[in-house]
């Protein structure tokens, strides 16, 4: 599994050096850096980098899995409004995830009819085609957001309603460094959600929390640099953003899809499945589209939700900790026994972007660098 | 589900444009770009929404890592799952029933 032949083997090779350099007397203490995007993990594990990391250096995924945060409320609500006979359109990782007791699939079998959809253009294209109300059911952060926010300025069907599990990022860094035991010192920040707040949104975090953010892309080689001048900045107590990935982001970022994405949506604390309450964390449509919003349209549906049983698996989940950075999933003793991708336990091992999914399928342990 | 997907514009249609991803053709939506685009230009790409115009100097740079993964990845791969999907994402209005993934 392991692909060690960088695209340009002599860059790698000269950014693995300064790595070594830069952590060689942190052997006994590594330098702790967490990044918070699925993505950097899959592609992290998938071309073998933990292998070639020197030893002075631990790299964890934080929260960066917003299929995984999710919480099970959120899915109860799906399930609920799905078994009451409405249509549920959403994203395919959603389908599978349990909440406090059934998922959208287990609802399915049952015969409730749950739509998988790529795009939330799609879910609105399924509305104008047919008469019967159609719920969003819309997860992602805020790079996904934008796009549910585009739809709803764009003429939307009056059958469209959605239910906004949409998650921002920044105030979820700021609860996992809080959290007694963390040990995080810097962080890598997601290259393609910056493409949209613009690597300035970090500055407020960096300085009010004193750690460091790097934006970084998704190609090894752009990790591999993005992780030499963080731990730089670490190093040297520098607080700041750098931005390590400018052929896609700027400072400001993407103003167009931020403005559409702050005309319809507003900032709420809402909890994150196994992590904390996240104050200013979730997305929640703004009063004008309260006519969309599923909450309320569909309010008297939610409210006959019958009090669901926790599957007994779920007690001994660490998905939470896991995504605070402060287990690995082979510290659960689920992971790939009683929980591997065809029987998830936890969100984690469920969608493409957990962090328990990503290990399972490239080899499991990727820090040791064997072969899988 | 945060990984974006480069394609190539091969026309406009007022806010929607037909974008070639490494030899399929989609649909995409223009609303959420912050420059100008025309035919030619290589766009950035999230569920359906092109996002950013990828300035001609990083193309070749921006796609490396795609044609890599799509070269070597294996078919369950999550990786190369998700740039499957952002691929089929891009479908514009026109609704295209998945299945479940």
């Amino acid at each position: 599994m392991n692909e060690l032949e960088f695209r340009d083997p002599a860059r790698a090779r000269g950014l693995l050096d300064s790595l070594a350099r830069l952590t060689e007397d942190r052997l006994d203490d590594p330098f702790s850096l967490m990044h918070v995007c699925g993505s950097h993990e899959q592609a992290v594990a998938r071309f073998g980098l933990r292998a070639v990391l020197p030893r002075g250096l631990d790299l964890v995924m934080g929260p960066g899995c917003p299929v995984c945060v999710t919480d099970c409320p959120e899915i109860d609500e799906a399930v609920t409004l799905a078994r009451s006979g409405l249509r549920v359109a959403t994203y395919g990782d959603m389908v599978r995830v349990p909440g406090s007791g059934p998922s959208l699939a287990d609802a399915g079998a049952e015969g409730a009819r749950i739509d998988v959809v790529y795009s939330v253009s799609q879910a609105a294209a399924l509305a104008r085609r047919c008469d019967e109300e159609i719920v969003f059911f819309a997860s992602g952060f805020e790079t996904t957001a934008v796009a549910t926010a585009a739809v709803l300025l764009d003429d939307p069907p009056a059958n469209l309603t959605v239910l906004s599990a949409h998650k921002y990022i920044p105030p979820a860094m700021e609860i996992v460094v809080e959290m007694p035991g963390s040990r995080v010192q810097g962080f890598l920040a997601a290259g393609h959600a910056a493409t949209i707040t613009g690597w300035g949104v970090f500055r407020p975090f960096a300085e009010r929390q004193r750690r460091p953010v790097v934006v970084a892309g998704f190609e090894p080689l752009d990790i591999l640099a993005a992780l030499v001048e963080l731990v730089r900045l670490v190093r040297a107590g520098e607080n700041r953003v750098v931005n390590a990935f400018p052929r896609c982001v700027t400072e400001d970022g993407n103003r167009v899809a931020q403005e559409q994405l702050w005309r319809v949506f507003e900032l709420v604390g809402g909890r994150w499945r196994g992590i904390a309450r996240v104050p200013n964390g979730n997305l929640r449509l703004r009063p004008e589209f309260a006519t969309f919003d599923a909450r309320l349209r569909h309010a008297d549906r939610l409210r006959l939700r019958a009090p669901l049983q926790a599957a007994p698996l779920l007690r001994d989940c660490r998905c939470g900790e896991i995504m605070a950075g402060l287990a690995a999933p082979m510290d659960c003793r689920l992971f790939g026994r009683e929980c591997v991708p065809a029987e998830p336990v936890g969100a984690c091992m469920v969608s493409s972007e957990g962090t328990c999914r990503i290990w399972h399928e490239y080899g499991g342990h990727p820090d040791l660098g064997t072969s899988a | 589900m945060c990984l974006g997907v480069p394609g190539r514009i091969i026309e406009i249609d007022g806010v929607m444009a037909t974008v070639d991803f490494f030899g399929v053709q989609r649909s995409v939506s223009l609303q959420l770009v912050d420059e100008p685009v025309a035919p030619g230009d290589y766009v950035l790409n999230h569920v359906g929404f092109a996002i950013r115009r990828i300035p001609p100097e990083d193309i070749a740079e921006t796609l490396a890592l795609y044609e890599r993964l799509i070269a070597l990845a294996e078919e369950d791969d999550p990786m190369l799952a998700d740039v499957h999907s952002e691929i089929a994402a891009t479908g514009g209005y026109g609704f295209r029933d998945g299945g479940e993934s």
